[in-house]
This record gives C-alpha cells, sequence and structure tokens, in this order.
C-alpha cells in the first residue's frame, strides 16, 4: 500500500489519487489491443463458426487457404503491388522532398502542398477518378495501374517521413561536401542518404503498407488475376463471416507487425526515436 | 598544365545561376507532381466536370438539384455529419485520458504502453473491421460475456446497425486522436506545472488552467484528422452497418456500382471534397496546420 501514498508526479499528486486514471487507461489499452489480436487464437479454431476460446483447434482454414488458388493469387497480387509502389513511391518521395526542403523558390510550399494533398482528399474521390480515367485508356485491372494508384496514397507519407528528416539533419555537412568537389548527386548519395537512411527506410514500409492494406482503391482498379486480397476479403466479409478470413487476417498482422518491429530495430540501433 | 583561368562572376550572373538552381531543385519534384496529376488532378477535375453534365448530356445543375430535393441524400449527409461527430467526440473522451496517462509515464513505460496504440494503427483495418464483425456477432464473445455474467438475457443486436459501426470507427480512428495528442502533452514543460502548484493550485486547478490549454493544439489536430478521415470513410461503415448505416462514400459507390450513374455519384463526390475543404480552410486559420501535416520548412 506504500506505492498508493508515493508522489505520481512532482506536484506530489500520489498514486492512490490517480488510480482511476490507471484503471481507465488499462481498459483503454485492452480495448485497443485485444479486439485487434483476438483473430488470431480464433483462426486456429476446427468449427465452421467462429468461436472464443475454440473448442478444438486446427489447422483447417490455413489449409484452405494455401491451397485456395484464388486467395493465393490474390495474395500475389498485394505483395507485387506493395512492393512495386514502395519501389516506386520511396525514390519519388526522397526526391521532392529534397527538392522542395533545399529549395527557396516561393512555388515550393505550394507544390508541397499539393504533393501531400491525396491523404487530405477522402479516398472514395481517389478511386472512382481513377477509375473513370483507367476504363479510358485501358488500365483497369492492370498491375501498372494499381501501382500507380496506390503510388499517390504513399508518396505523402513518404514526403512527411522523410521532410521531417531533413529538418533534423545538419544540410551544412553536404555543403562541406560539395564545397570540396562532389557534385549535387554525390555528395546527396555518400553524406545526406546514408545519415537518413534510417526514416528512407520507414518511409518505404509504410509505402509498402499503404498498398498492402489498400481496400477502396484496389476494389475499383483491381480485378480479375490481378484482384488484391483486400477486395478479394472485403467482398468475403459482405457475404457471410467466412472463418479463412481469420486465418488470412492472422497472416496479414504478423506481416504488418514484423515490418513495424524491423522498423524499430533499426530505430533502436541509431539511438534516436 | 593550364594556367588557373580567373572567373570573373558578377552579381548578375550569380543570380542567373541561383534561379537556375532553385529551377533545377523544384525540377526534383515533377515525377511526383506526374503521377499526383495523372490519378489525382486530372481524374478529380473530370469528376468535377462530369457532376454539371445532365442526362441529355448538356450542362445542368440536375445532380445537385436532386441532392437538394431528395430527402434519402439529407438522410445520407445527416447520417455521414452523425457518424463522423460522434466518432470525434467518443475519440476525445477516450483518448484524452489515454494520451495524459501515457504522458506522464516513465519513458520506459510510456514505450511499452505505447504499443497498445500503435499495433492496432499499423494492423491493417479490413482485419480490425473483421474482428469487431466477430466480436459483436449474435453468438460473438460480447453476447456471450454479457450473456454469462448476466447483464442481458437474450443476445443483443450489436452490429449492422449504428453503434456497432461507431465501435468499430472508434477503434479504428483512435490511434491518430492519440498520437498528435500524446506529441503535443510531450512538449508542455514539466515546469509550468511545478511553478502553479509552488504558487499555491491544486493538482485539478493544475490541469485544468494549464495542462489542458496547452495540449489543445494536439487535441485540435487530432480531432480535425478523425474527423476528415470519417467523413469518408467507407470500409467500417460498410461492414459494421449492414447497410443501415449509409454514408456519402457508400452511396458514391452504389450510384456507381448498382446504378452507373457517374453524374450522381461525381456530384456527391464533389460535394465530399468541398465540405474536406471548407473544413480544413476553417482549421488552417485556427491552428497552424504544418503541426497537422508535417510543413515544408
Amino acid at each position: 500500500m506504500k506505492w498508493f501514498n508515493k508522489p505520481a508526479s512532482e506536484t506530489q499528486i500520489t498514486h492512490g489519487q490517480r488510480l482511476w486514471l490507471y484503471v481507465v487507461a488499462t481498459i483503454i489499452m485492452f480495448l485497443l489491443v485485444v479486439p485487434t489480436l483476438i483473430v488470431i487464437p480464433m483462426s486456429f479454431s476446427a468449427s465452421q463458426y467462429l468461436e472464443f476460446p475454440p473448442k478444438e483447434w486446427s489447422f483447417r482454414w490455413y489449409e484452405f487457404y494455401f491451397n485456395s488458388n484464388s486467395w493465393m493469387s490474390a495474395t500475389a497480387t498485394s505483395l507485387k503491388a506493395g512492393l512495386y509502389t514502395m519501389l516506386v513511391a520511396t525514390p519519388l518521395g526522397v526526391m521532392a522532398s529534397y527538392g522542395l526542403y533545399v529549395c527557396s523558390h516561393p512555388a515550393a510550399r505550394l507544390v508541397y502542398l499539393l504533393l501531400i494533398t491525396p491523404i487530405m482528399i477522402p479516398v472514395i474521390l481517389i478511386a472512382i477518378g481513377s477509375f473513370y480515367i483507367y476504363v479510358q485508356i485501358g488500365l483497369v485491372n492492370t498491375m501498372f495501374g494499381l501501382v500507380v494508384a496506390h503510388t499517390i496514397l504513399a508518396l505523402p507519407l513518404v514526403i512527411i517521413v522523410v521532410t521531417s528528416a531533413f529538418k533534423s539533419y545538419d544540410m551544412g555537412q553536404e555543403q562541406a561536401a560539395r564545397s570540396l568537389g562532389a557534385s549535387r548527386f554525390i555528395a546527396f548519395m555518400t553524406v545526406t542518404l546514408p545519415q537518413i537512411r534510417f526514416s528512407v527506410i520507414t518511409a518505404a514500409l509504410l509505402a509498402f503498407l499503404t498498398s498492402f492494406d489498400e481496400v477502396i482503391i484496389a476494389m475499383f482498379v483491381s480485378g480479375g488475376d490481378n484482384s488484391t486480397l483486400t477486395k478479394n476479403m472485403f467482398n468475403a466479409l459482405r457475404d457471410q463471416i467466412d472463418p479463412t478470413i481469420a486465418s488470412i487476417s492472422t497472416i496479414m498482422i504478423v506481416i504488418s507487425s514484423s515490418l513495424v518491429i524491423v522498423t524499430q530495430i533499426f530505430a533502436r540501433g541509431r539511438g534516436v526515436k | 598544365m593550364t594556367t588557373s583561368t580567373l572567373v570573373h562572376v558578377n552579381e548578375k550572373e550569380l543570380k542567373t545561376y541561383a534561379s537556375k538552381e532553385r529551377r533545377a531543385l523544384l525540377g526534383l519534384t515533377s515525377p511526383a507532381l506526374l503521377v499526383i496529376l495523372i490519378v489525382m488532378v486530372i481524374p478529380v477535375g473530370w469528376l468535377f466536370y462530369l457532376s454539371f453534365i445532365g442526362s441529355d448530356g448538356n450542362f445542368s445543375l440536375e445532380h445537385y438539384q436532386r441532392m437538394l430535393d431528395s430527402k434519402s441524400y439529407a438522410r445520407i449527409f445527416l447520417t455521414t455529419f452523425k457518424v463522423s461527430l460522434l466518432t470525434t467526440a467518443i475519440c476525445i473522451l477516450i483518448g484524452y485520458p489515454l494520451a495524459y496517462f501515457l504522458s506522464q509515464l516513465p519513458a520506459r513505460v510510456a514505450n511499452i504502453c505505447m504499443l497498445s496504440v500503435l499495433l492496432p494503427f499499423w494492423t491493417s483495418l479490413l482485419v480490425r473491421t473483421y474482428s469487431w464483425l466477430v466480436l459483436l456477432q449474435r453468438k460473438g464473445i460480447v453476447n456471450q460475456v454479457g450473456m454469462d455474467f448476466g447483464f442481458w438475457d437474450e443476445p443483443l443486436k450489436l452490429v449492422h446497425n449504428l453503434s456497432g459501426t461507431l465501435v468499430g470507427m472508434v477503434h479504428i480512428m483512435l490511434p491518430f486522436l492519440i498520437l498528435p495528442l500524446y506529441a503535443s502533452m510531450k512538449s508542455i514543460p514539466q515546469d509550468y506545472i511545478k511553478a502553479s502548484s509552488n504558487l499555491g493550485a491544486t493538482p485539478t486547478q493544475s490541469f485544468w488552467q494549464i495542462f489542458f490549454p496547452l495540449s489543445m493544439p494536439g487535441l485540435l489536430a487530432g480531432s480535425l484528422i478523425v474527423f476528415i478521415l470519417s467523413l469518408g470513410f467507407f470500409v467500417t461503415p460498410a461492414v459494421l452497418g449492414g447497410g443501415k448505416v449509409i454514408m456519402v462514400a457508400m452511396q458514391i459507390t452504389n450510384n456507381i456500382e448498382l446504378f452507373f450513374d457517374w453524374g450522381a455519384a461525381s456530384a456527391l463526390g464533389v460535394v465530399l471534397l468541398v465540405m474536406t475543404f471548407v473544413i480544413l480552410f476553417v482549421a488552417s486559420k485556427l491552428m497552424r496546420l504544418d503541426n497537422v501535416l508535417g510543413g515544408g520548412h
């Protein structure tokens, strides 16, 4: 009980007086985490109806998933789209953020705003708008069309992350390299980029996840052999509660959390953030 | 060996060089701008155009007129605002205590507790919507637990309605509120609180008169993000609303998928876009949006 009377902050409020806050916060954290992870144990259930705790354990829904051609091809599409989006959005985003950060042109601020508008406008507009244009030029159901559309969703995130990295980086180092004879490009590649690489990696992973998790654009512009995992999941969800989705969800949680862990490890290696 | 050439540099040449370089640097944004132009500016511009074309192919305001006349459209906008406002309000009520709790913890514990916000944040929204569908269904865990404890006797209808939609949306939006709010709280110097209590304020007074006002920028930024994202939300209301909670984004999809009515869908899209920009514009007068969006410099 001693802990109750100990001060919780330097203003002498005690842990006992703050107990209500601890209780409330714990409940909220519980409500945030448990619903996110509950599908994991459920996905190992043997029953047709998702139950918790499962009465009988089995891998049948995983077997079903891995043996299904349509789910497998959708997974491949999603992984490919994510990878391509990452490979397109990251260099474009880094280039744009560098240009805008170094440049003092009056238009820079306007261009920055334009480049980050895709995260402000409702995705449904981008989805139907690009669908309309793609129908005219025959890009519907193509991987190329999907990647281009996902790229504009990923670009703002890359630009925001990389720009904030530039802000905490001393540009004087690059100027020093250039005054010693390096061209701007060489100076950037050998002096600046290595120092902001963790932010660039984070940005790249964000770009991957943006595409991998995206539903609405995929619903409109992907289809046929190029249907994404999320599109198929969404369609399945509207019909009934299919336990296969629980196993796919588990796999998706594993993919995104391992990406987060990778970035955390990188960040820890750097010692900051 | 060549003799070193003396380069005559005058002010004018330096200026042209500088402006040339500025243009070259700005040029680095051109590939990104090109993509945005093709997939965002042109398509959205095209939708804008389509929204003014009537069924006879000429300029007309019929799509907007229908929105004003029809009761069902009024209901859709009302639902959209209601759901967005409620989501934002509940997120503030739940998110503020949690962000405050996190901001008061020692760094090591805070980092671990922060995972409870980051884990959902990084998990696919479709996966989380599905989880809630499973949890809230007739034979789901929530109903089971509720009946086991005797809170209610019959399985409640928790999903495929407004409350189910709200539960899912709050869960998805909460991290968007907590992250900026937490950052804002962390930047409040502890000295201010110490000073106020040194001057005789009770902890409650220090909180309401010092801490709370100083956390407002983060709270406003977070609420703005939540509200704007909610306005255009599609997946969660579509799955958890079960067709009973029709929001603007869903009506746009229905207009295209069921009725092939591009004009009506575009007009709705334009209205949604204008609403978003008006809110952003008003917000930009109230606070520095740079804090929300990262900012250029």
